[in-house]
């Protein structure tokens, strides 16, 4: 009996093995500029979105104190809120506004989300993922799983077939990764700007030509949370830079 | 003048006669006025020049051109001659003009 648990986990051990962080599959130049703060663009958002953690009131700071007391947030997102609707870090500043701060919602991809939810993943730098999987998530990473799993667009590609079978491989310029959203928000570099996972996530969509879903749709939700237990264990590296 | 985002990176101390890097990211979307099919064209609005003062001398300038990027970022060196102020200067198309200072201690 156990040793047939034992087999069954198997291939689970062997596939966890094979996910690396996205900085491995990283050109050395960009993973040195990764690293080097005072040469990575994505910084000046983390700047800006501590000046606005202070801005207003209530500010974040009146409830929440100082920044650094968001160490290790990052890496519990996205997670199942009491109301039972799954948030990511975006949708849970958004959340804290409306509900808190009685204040308009930024909007998904505003410079000033992108900003705040920077600032507060940046703090979480180093930090390892570490996303609940059960309990009242379990149906959402199932839904992530199989959106995944399944094949889409006109291309007929599921996303494991670039991101588990061909990671390591070249695709275009770039290397292909494990598809982690460990870096985002992240500084891309073909879009000359910061932006979000999901923002990514409809590039991914683009390129195999299927439907791209709104940003903060239930299924890049649902998927955000399936990429981050594949990364469980794997360092935030917010903000990443990509090519 | 206005405040613009920007990362100024300075050794924490320098000795007299050092010869010092200085690193400058700036935020700016550098807009270069792309008129393409599907586009709507907008204005061309870069940091055209950017000026660095140091001890009472410019110390680095720079014309910036259409094709740089935007967020640029600047590397210079120049040597270390007193405790003070570096000022550092853009203008934009436009007319504006935007400053940020940072101190470099010379023990």
């Amino acid at each position: 009996m156990r040793l047939a648990a034992l087999l069954a986990l198997l291939p689970c051990m062997a596939l966890a093995q094979d996910i690396r962080p996205s900085r491995d599959y990283l050109a050395p130049e960009l993973r040195a500029m990764q690293d080097a703060p005072s040469r990575h663009p994505g910084w000046l958002w983390v700047d800006e979105g501590e000046a606005l953690w202070t801005r207003g009131a209530p500010s974040c700071a009146s409830c929440h104190g100082d920044i650094a007391g968001m160490a290790g947030v990052a890496a519990r997102y996205p997670a199942v809120a009491a109301d039972g609707a799954l948030l990511n870090l975006e949708g849970r500043i958004e959340r804290c506004r409306t509900q808190h701060q009685h204040q308009p919602a930024f909007g998904y991809e505003s410079e000033a989300l992108l900003s705040l939810t920077t600032a507060i993943a940046s703090r979480s730098r180093g930090l390892p993922v570490n996303v609940a999987t059960t309990g009242p998530a379990a149906p959402f990473l199932d839904a992530g799983r199989r959106f995944y799993e399944t094949r889409q667009g006109q291309l007929n590609l599921a996303c494991g077939q670039c991101h588990d079978e061909n990671a390591g491989r070249r695709l275009r310029g770039d290397v292909i990764s494990n598809g982690l959203g460990t870096g985002y928000p992240a500084y891309r570099l073909e879009w000359n700007t910061l932006g979000s996972l999901h923002r990514r996530l409809r590039a991914c969509s683009l390129g195999v030509r299927a439907t791209q879903f709104p940003l903060g749709s239930a299924e890049y939700m649902a998927l955000e949370l399936y990429l981050a237990s594949r990364a469980n264990g794997l360092p935030i590296e917010s903000p990443g830079l990509r090519r | 003048m206005a405040e613009i985002t920007a990362r100024l990176t300075l050794p924490a101390t320098a000795r007299r006669g050092e010869v010092v890097a200085v690193r400058v990211l700036v935020r700016h979307p550098m807009e270069r006025a792309v008129d393409a099919p599907g586009l709507t064209p907008l204005p061309r609005r870069i940091l055209h020049t950017f000026r660095v003062s140091y001890a009472g001398a410019e110390v680095f300038r720079a014309s910036l051109s259409p094709g740089i990027t935007a967020n640029p970022y600047v590397e210079f060196t120049t040597v270390a001659v007193e405790t003070g102020p570096m000022v550092f200067e853009w203008e934009e198309d436009g007319g504006a003009t935007y400053r940020r200072e940072a101190t470099l201690t010379v023990a």
